[in-house]
């Protein structure tokens, strides 16, 4: 088994998994009907790349399947950005989160789709329509509400500063990305950083949003080490699964 | 020596609809990409319109089903991502049959699938399925589903 390859799938597909896991959780409690079903399907097209990026870790697994990879791991054996499991919040925190992320997002699958593995080309590829579809969804919603109410402006940019520091990880390489990056598989995240910064600073322009300074950026979630809401959200996705061991639907 | 058979395969596919627009085939939609035969086996390859489309696992449901009323039963169901899926792949004739059921299919100008304006706007990226847009006609006021471009 390559296990640089399974680790960078597995990354790759966490951090679909636990972003459609949060989104799922606005289904019913969206702030408006078209909202609502947005964010479900936004949930679902995460849920679905998780699917083929986990089917994919599973066969170079060769024994646990997709299944298992997503109902039978703890917080420390997740490798998802810390990012990603941070909690709603407000409609705005949801999506400052978001927007953060897709704008990576799109960039990062951009880039894979010409990785020379093809079935992570592939998928990259495919997920990439949905990625951009995303990405104008959450830019669209900054700006409205960064240059929407003092109230709504407000509360963004106070997610804005809040969720800041979970950028860094984003871009970190470590010895996976780099070993993978020398056989033209995986991405290289410091090219992608300039263009992400070109998008998040033109779009808080138009919001009239400020950008906050890099200061302190937290790490680990690649490793990982999460913050304490990645427990939680496990606890309810997994309850099934590890209560009812193997129980289909 | 299969062709025939491959040819009628193809046939029984396209009598399959989408679970969630009726009004067209598996096979008009794009999903269907390949039947071929190899070691005894007939290979049908599908695409997802959407990674997270729930429809998939009806599509595969429904194409087991239909092929085993017909007798075929050395068969397997392949997944395929590449080439992701695209609107693209649908009929001018695919277009007009969901024109005419009410959802105006992907193209750059959206038209009203009831008054033909051209006057329409965006309610919402996100529609009842995946794969449509949330539309109003400013004309006529009749809300619509439009079929997104990908």
């Amino acid at each position: 088994m390559n296990n640089n390859l399974f680790k960078y799938v597995l990354r790759i597909a966490d951090n679909c998994l636990i972003l459609g896991q949060r989104m799922s959780e606005w289904c019913s409690n969206g702030p408006t009907l078209e909202e609502d079903i947005a964010m479900s399907n936004i949930s679902l097209d995460m849920f679905g790349q998780a699917n083929g990026f986990y089917d994919y870790a599973s066969q170079i697994d060769g024994q646990k399947s997709a299944d298992e990879l997503a109902f039978k791991r703890n917080e420390r054996e997740f490798f998802n950005f810390q990012l990603i499991e941070q909690e709603n919040g407000n409609f705005g925190n949801t999506i400052v989160r978001n927007f953060l992320f897709d704008a990576f997002n799109f960039l990062f699958y951009t880039e894979l789709s010409n990785s020379t593995d093809k079935t992570l080309s592939a998928l990259a590829a495919k997920s990439l329509k949905e990625a951009k579809y995303h990405l104008r969804h959450s830019k669209n919603w900054i700006i409205r509400l960064g240059d929407g109410t003092n109230e709504s402006n407000q509360k963004v940019q106070n997610a804005l500063n809040d969720l800041w520091h979970f950028t860094g990880e984003l871009f970190e390489m470590d010895e996976i990305d780099n070993e993978l990056l020398k056989v033209c598989v995986s991405v290289d995240l410091n090219k992608i950083k300039l263009e992400w910064d070109k998008i998040i600073n033109s779009t808080l322009k138009i919001a009239k949003l400020e950008r906050p300074t890099d200061s302190y950026m937290a790490s680990g979630g690649k490793k990982g080490i999460h913050t304490e809401c990645l427990g939680f959200l496990l606890a309810e996705m997994q309850y099934l699964q590890r209560a009812y061991p193997n129980a289909k639907w | 020596m299969q062709s025939g058979k491959i040819k009628h395969i193809w046939e029984l596919l396209n009598n399959i609809p989408d679970p969630e627009i009726p009004v067209i085939s598996i096979v008009e939609l794009g999903v269907v990409r390949d039947i071929f035969y190899k070691n005894n086996i007939f290979i049908i390859s599908i695409t997802p319109t959407y990674s997270g489309c729930p429809a998939v696992k009806s599509f595969i449901d429904d194409i087991k089903e239909c092929l085993k009323k017909n007798g075929f039963l050395n068969f397997k169901i392949n997944l395929v991502y590449t080439p992701a899926w695209t609107t693209d792949w649908m009929s001018e004739k695919t277009k007009l049959k969901l024109e005419n059921y009410g959802i105006a299919p992907p193209s750059s100008k959206v038209r009203c699938p009831q008054c033909k304006s051209q006057k329409t706007i965006l309610v919402s990226e996100f529609g009842a399925t995946a794969c449509k847009a949330f539309y109003k006609c400013e004309d006529c006021l009749e809300p619509f589903e439009s079929f997104k471009c990908i």
